[in-house]
């Protein structure tokens, strides 16, 4: 059981995150994360289309003629993707406005269409479906913690609006950390959502590289006893 | 009799960035002299605490960076880039705005890419414009030529104002447009450029204060291109381009802006022209392409100044042009010597 879900959990979740290392469905990720709430809204309607599509996709997967397989991929996730563009449009409809274009967008969203070619087209249906899940979070986490780190230091606020996202009991969730901000407005705008990727991917990359260097280290400090 | 048994090189062996810096930051004395005279000693306030902030942060990326110290932090460079920006925001800007644009500068502008030599755009101009568009009230909030103020500022005051934000005469009195944004709000409300001229922040030929520390900025970039620290092709190229179309507007179209003389000593004309479009490291260097990078500069800022949202366009000029420069060098490479077409 680990053995199977085991990779696909940690390649998900970082070794191969699709904000990450990917860099996939960059549209989106540096448009809409300029909230907390917007990048967790917009990040669970993803993992939802992930979800589903790397499911449907790994059940049909014999039927669909390895031709026509990108125009299949594409029905299957605009399918799916209209119809978490209604449910929100009727659940969470003021959050829907917010998100605006970019919920239909999803059905572009690479990363979606890559993971049904590259996983959910050649494994069975739990593997597909946790691959699935597992990229959304890791795809999610990221978009959560760029639009935090956007949205306290452009507005010097945290969870603003979440009633959004949690309905009316959540308005007081928001912390507002600096009273009389100024804000900064160039977080808020695109140049801050890359410079703010970059810096993540490079936060990601310090710490796979520490912990290589001490992996290194303790091969060597393993091996020399025993050589000796 | 021993002779003394010299060998080549002869050359002194001075650091050329340290001695190019310097001088740099020397023609730049007249211009700041200039400011003091005219908007108040604030400046000097800012440009100390950009320098102050400049260094620490220089040294850390460097520390974080595994780079030797002594030799990056005395070459001079942070320093410049220090004082560039405080001359270029207004001199009364809070402490914060200054330090904000410091660190951007040195930290993503410079060390993100690699340091001295590999920044691709301009450091004090990334910081101004990261600034002017993040904090455009502090960054349009400039003073009137003291000549013009009731109360002119005196340095306690000014240090006040700076860390505090608090001030002995209410903000009218410290706050007024520049002759450039003036002249954009009064066009914009159909006034007829002439008319608008005799506003008392006018002066002889350009704003009332700015003509003077442009023409003493120009003294100072003069001394540059004496000392050979710049060659002429940018700074001739800059202000013959913006010189060029505003001619042409003004015959054809004089309702739109001002004169040639005005768009020349307004602004940040001068302070582009011979420190900032004349950086080595962001600017074309084949002599064809200077030509046309200083030609660019000088056309794009007349053009956002007149038609862009923003009073003054020479920050993003560079910007745009530094972006070019890959392009520009690529087809002005000189010829070989001797090669066949």
């Amino acid at each position: 059981m680990n053995d199977v879900y085991g990779p696909i959990i940690r390649d998900g979740l970082w070794k191969n995150n699709p904000a990450l290392v990917q860099l996939l469905g960059l549209c989106p990720l540096l448009a809409v994360s300029n909230t907390f709430i917007n990048g967790l809204g917009l990040g669970l309607a993803t993992t939802l289309t992930l979800v589903a599509s790397n499911g449907i996709v790994s059940l049909l997967r014999k039927q669909i003629p390895d031709e026509a397989r990108l125009p299949v991929f594409v029905m299957i996730i605009a399918s799916i993707v209209t119809a978490i563009e209604l449910s929100m449009n009727a659940w969470f409809h003021e959050l829907y406005l917010i998100l605006g274009i970019f919920i239909p967008l999803i059905v572009t969203n690479c990363a979606i269409t890559g993971r049904a070619e590259a996983f959910a087209a050649r494994n069975p249906v739990g593997p597909a479906i946790v691959d699935g899940l597992m990229m959304g979070i890791g795809f999610t986490a990221v978009l959560v913690l760029l639009g935090a780190m956007r949205e306290l230091i452009g507005q010097g606020t945290i969870l603003s609006e979440a009633h959004l996202m949690f309905g009316e009991g959540a308005r007081n969730l928001s912390i507002v950390l600096f009273e009389d901000y100024r804000g900064f407005l160039m977080v808020l705008l695109p140049p801050g959502a890359f410079i703010g990727l970059g810096l993540i991917v490079a936060l990601k990359n310090v710490i796979d590289t520490r912990q290589k260097a001490k992996q290194a280290k303790q091969v060597m400090t393993d091996t020399v006893p025993a050589s000796a | 009799m021993p002779l003394s048994r010299l060998s080549s090189p002869f050359l002194a062996g001075t650091n050329r960035v340290t001695l190019q810096m310097l001088q740099l930051l020397f023609a730049l004395i007249p211009g700041v002299i200039a400011i003091v005279y005219f908007f108040g000693p604030s400046v000097l306030i800012n440009i100390t605490l950009a320098v102050v902030v400049a260094l620490l942060a220089e040294a850390l990326m460097l520390w974080l960076r595994n780079r030797p110290l002594k030799p990056f932090l005395t070459d001079g460079s942070a320093i410049v880039t220090a004082v560039l920006l405080a001359i270029a925001i207004p001199p009364l800007a809070p402490w914060w705005l200054t330090v904000t644009g410091i660190l951007f500068a040195i930290i993503f502008a410079k060390h993100l890419y690699g340091g001295l030599g590999y920044n691709p755009f301009n450091p004090a101009m990334i910081a101004y414009v990261l600034l002017l568009i993040s904090f455009p009230l502090e960054m349009t909030t400039w003073l009137p030529v003291s000549s013009l103020s009731e109360q002119p500022l005196d340095l306690s005051s000014a240090f006040q104002f700076i860390f505090n934000g608090q001030l002995t005469n209410s903000m009218d009195a410290v706050s007024g447009a520049t002759p450039l944004d003036a002249m954009k709000t009064q066009i914009g409300l159909h006034q007829i450029p002439v008319h608008v001229f005799q506003q008392p922040v006018f002066g002889l030929w350009g704003g009332k204060g700015w003509e003077w520390i442009n023409i003493w900025l120009a003294v100072g970039g003069a001394f540059l291109l004496y000392r050979r620290v710049i060659s002429w092709h940018i700074p001739v190229a800059m202000l013959a381009g913006l010189s060029a179309i505003s001619l042409m507007t003004w015959l054809v179209a004089p309702e739109i802006t001002g004169s040639p003389i005005f768009h020349l000593l307004s602004g940040g004309t001068m302070l582009g022209a011979f420190f900032i479009a004349t950086d080595p490291i962001t600017a074309s260097t084949t002599v064809k392409g200077k030509l046309v990078f200083g030609a660019g500069v000088g056309l794009l800022t007349y053009i956002i100044r007149i038609w862009g949202g923003y009073p003054d366009g020479v920050a993003f000029a560079v910007l745009i042009m530094n972006m070019l420069v890959p392009l520009i060098d690529y087809y002005t490479q000189p010829k070989v010597y001797g090669a066949v077409k």
